[in-house]
């Protein structure tokens, strides 16, 4: 038995910031105290809290550790596990409260990430002590496959990938589909700019992830399953491996598990950067060999999918919420959520917000709850703007609807989607259009090129956009904007072409004085349009040192030394932002023209 | 390890292709596809080298052209834009001397952006091949430029 635990986060975040180094120091100092039969150090999955990395929470205390550095490691060692006095200047909390205690905590409810970062999830053998593969046994051994797809159906689960899809429906389907063999993929292209839960669940508790997809293959009678993981993401590509020889090695996959008569084996299919396979046929392409190119559904993959055969594809959270609703059952698993969006849902949050990093809420919370609450709000000199949710797929929600609550259907009702759960928090010194414009880029740079109305379409908005940013927006533009996206909308072929405009919609819809005030009086509401600004000088703050007219190209700051303040002459000014630069008393802004 | 030897510890089916191509890839100096390799692909696979070459040219992480032994990829999306994506981007450009797209004289580098790498709790982020570097300093891309020039 060891006296004290200590969870170390080994997310890619927290190891891109040195938990590597910050862990050895550890075991160096544990060492040297010859303390290493007394403490446990165990590396796990994302804590949450990513902008505070590396993060370490210690245990039986639960002090929280944040932003450790490998310098830090002797003083924790001796004061706190020797002398018993935790190191108050890097714990999270003063007073240190149990990490429940915290506000970024108290509000989440942990189901599906109730795995990650308590558990290590390089060992098999953690995961089961957790109650890993017994929703398996119970479901190989008790469960015949119907009933299993019936319980699903039951727990009320939507796909968790985006399109919010009943999956108890979509494994019937598949069940009930003629043709074998049958398959079952696992979406984990996680590619939406902000989006980062996916990596998350794969890095900190793989197995769920695993077990979710035994399960489904069980219900829907498959024996072969695919991992489609991005090749952006290392790290969960190595821990799926581990994991998956770790699970053959046991039994849990392989032939005849748990001694049944169910067979089924998972491999790992690596992309190779195209944000579209992240859509379910152009991800079958691709596992196929061929180019990630959509195509046009009917017929789904649930009739033809993986070599024109019957393929369930689920996203990764929704896999990983199965083992949960086999566990505390369909009723359980329904009370959390509202009448028609079920369970938790986990939220990458960024952006400009105090707590940024990742959250397991229930579905239905406010999204005042989830950006003040848990976020923390928008960090101290600025107000809050909009959330800009679903990422390049989603939509901006203003401050009057911070009170609606956070599932499919009110999101889709305002002009956003859950998409996959990136929330971006943006405050009054952004310019919504310019934001649309950028989402726009992505999209119109990630089509695939294969229907016209994506490929064209998002092209001509983004040229619109262009010279509505520019100063030269036209009244007609708006118009021209709402018909092209809504064009895009119906006619495109795969859900980029169709969500590729939402950004631009739901901006127009609850920011129009923002447009209007771009192309009406060449004016950028928030400051940030170069074209559309106006540099001038704050009089109290300058002190006359002559730095901004030496630093301008064109002579437009002008003035004397020792005497301020000085000016900015508008028409010479070719908003280069050299004196902003130059300024060492910040005493040139920018304003609306 | 040669090239066939790469191939025959793939299956002899399409689905194979772009493990392949990502492993045939690795194998070359310049972190690149020869002709040679896609041939080779396509026979082992199963498929026309048009269908190996029509794959190499669809996904950005597959590359026709020569490039450096090591690939930075800095991430371009709206959080590490936001967090100052633009400075390190500066500062790459000044230490290695080469632009988007470009390689370094010594053929060590090469430069490229990337959609989002998902940590963004510690934006800006970059990728020097499979290792993320996250908040971004110059001091820090000095640092991790200079782990992979030794290992040269």
């Amino acid at each position: 038995m060891r006296r004290i635990q200590v969870l170390l986060c080994s997310g890619t975040a927290c190891q891109s910031c040195g938990s590597e180094k910050v862990k050895r120091a550890l075991l160096d100092a544990l060492g040297s105290h010859g303390l290493l039969d007394e403490v446990q150090l165990v590396e796990t999955g994302c804590m949450g809290p990513c902008e505070l990395g590396p993060v370490l929470l210690v245990y039986p205390e639960g002090a929280f550790y944040v932003r450790v550095r490998p310098e830090d490691a002797p003083e924790i060692v001796g004061e706190h596990f020797l002398k018993g006095r935790p190191v108050r200047r890097i714990l999270w909390s003063e007073g240190a409260p149990q990490p429940h205690e915290i506000p970024f905590f108290a509000h989440q409810k942990k189901l599906v990430l109730a795995n990650c970062g308590t558990i290590d999830p390089e060992k098999i053998e953690e995961y089961i002590a957790a109650g890993g593969y017994e929703a398996l046994g119970r479901v190989l051994t008790a469960m015949p496959p119907a009933k299993v797809t019936a319980e699903v159906k039951r727990s009320g689960l939507r796909g968790r990938g985006g399109g919010g899809f009943p999956t108890g429906v979509k494994w019937d389907l598949v069940r009930s589909a003629p043709g074998t063999p049958k398959y079952v993929i696992c979406n984990a292209d996680e590619g939406d700019p902000g989006a980062f839960m996916d990596r998350a669940i794969l890095e900190g508790d793989p197995h769920a992830v695993l077990e979710g997809m035994a399960i489904a293959a069980h219900a829907v009678g498959a024996c072969q399953g695919y991992i489609y993981v991005r090749a952006e993401y290392p790290l969960a590509i190595h821990r799926l491996e581990l994991a998956l020889r770790q699970a053959r090695k046991l039994g849990v996959l392989g032939s005849k598990v748990f001694e049944s008569e169910f067979s089924f084996d998972i491999e790992l299919r690596i992309g190779a950067g195209a944000f579209v396979c992240g859509e379910e046929t152009a991800l079958i392409a691709s596992i196929e060999g061929r180019r990630g190119e959509p195509r046009p559904r009917p017929p789904y993959p649930a009739t033809s999918g993986l070599w024109g055969n019957p393929t369930l594809i689920n996203n990764v959270e929704t896999f990983a919420n199965v083992r949960h609703i086999v566990l505390c059952g369909a009723e359980a698993f329904a009370a959390i959520g509202t009448e028609r969006s079920k369970g938790t849902k986990v939220f990458a949050l960024a952006g400009k917000v105090r707590n940024t990093g990742l959250v397991e809420v229930p579905m239905g919370i406010t999204l005042r709850r989830l950006v003040f609450d848990i976020g923390g709000g928008v960090p101290a000199g600025r107000e809050f703007k909009a959330v800009q949710i679903g990422g390049p797929s989603g939509g901006c929600l203003p401050a009057s609807l911070l009170d609606v609550p956070v599932d499919y259907d009110s999101l889709t009702q305002h002009g956003a989607i859950m998409g996959s759960g990136g929330v971006i928090i943006l405050d009054d010194a952004t310019c919504m259009v310019n934001m649309a414009r950028f989402f726009l880029e992505f999209t119109a740079d990630e089509s695939c090129g294969k229907c016209v109305p994506c490929r064209v379409g998002a092209q001509m908005m983004l040229g619109i956009l262009d010279r509505i940013v520019a100063g030269e927006g036209r009244e007609e533009d708006l118009g021209r904007l709402t018909e092209l996206g809504e064009m895009m909308k119906h006619a495109s072929l795969c859900g980029l072409g169709q969500t590729a405009p939402n950004p631009v919609l739901s901006t127009l819809r609850h920011f129009p004085e923002e447009y209007e005030g771009h192309i009406r009086d060449r004016s950028c509401p928030a400051a940030v349009c170069p074209n559309l600004v106006r540099y001038v000088v704050v009089p109290e703050a300058c002190r006359g040192c002559d730095a901004c007219r030496r630093a301008c190209p064109t002579g437009a700051a002008q003035g004397t030394a020792g005497k301020p303040p000085y000016r900015i002459v508008d028409e010479l000014c070719i908003r280069c932002g050299a004196c902003v630069a130059a300024c060492p008393f910040d005493a040139v802004g920018k304003e609306p023209r | 390890m040669t090239k066939e030897a790469i191939a025959s510890r793939y299956r002899r089916s399409p689905e194979a292709l772009l493990s392949l191509l990502h492993d045939l890839q690795r194998a070359n100096h310049g972190n690149l596809l020869t002709p040679a390799d896609l041939e080779l692909a396509a026979a082992h696979v199963g498929v026309p080298v048009s269908a190996a070459r029509d794959a190499a040219t669809f996904y950005s992480m597959f590359s026709l052209r020569p490039r450096g032994r090591h690939i930075v990829r800095l991430c371009a999306s709206p959080h590490c834009h936001l967090a100052g994506a633009w400075s390190a981007l500066d500062e790459l450009r000044s230490l290695l001397g080469a632009d988007i797209g470009e390689t370094t004289t010594d053929g060590l580098f090469t430069l490229e952006l990337t959609s989002c790498l998902g940590v963004c709790g510690v934006a800006p982020v970059m990728m020097i091949d499979d290792e993320v570097v996250g908040n971004l300093t110059p001091k820090l891309i000095r640092e991790a430029l200079a782990r992979h020039e030794e290992g040269r």
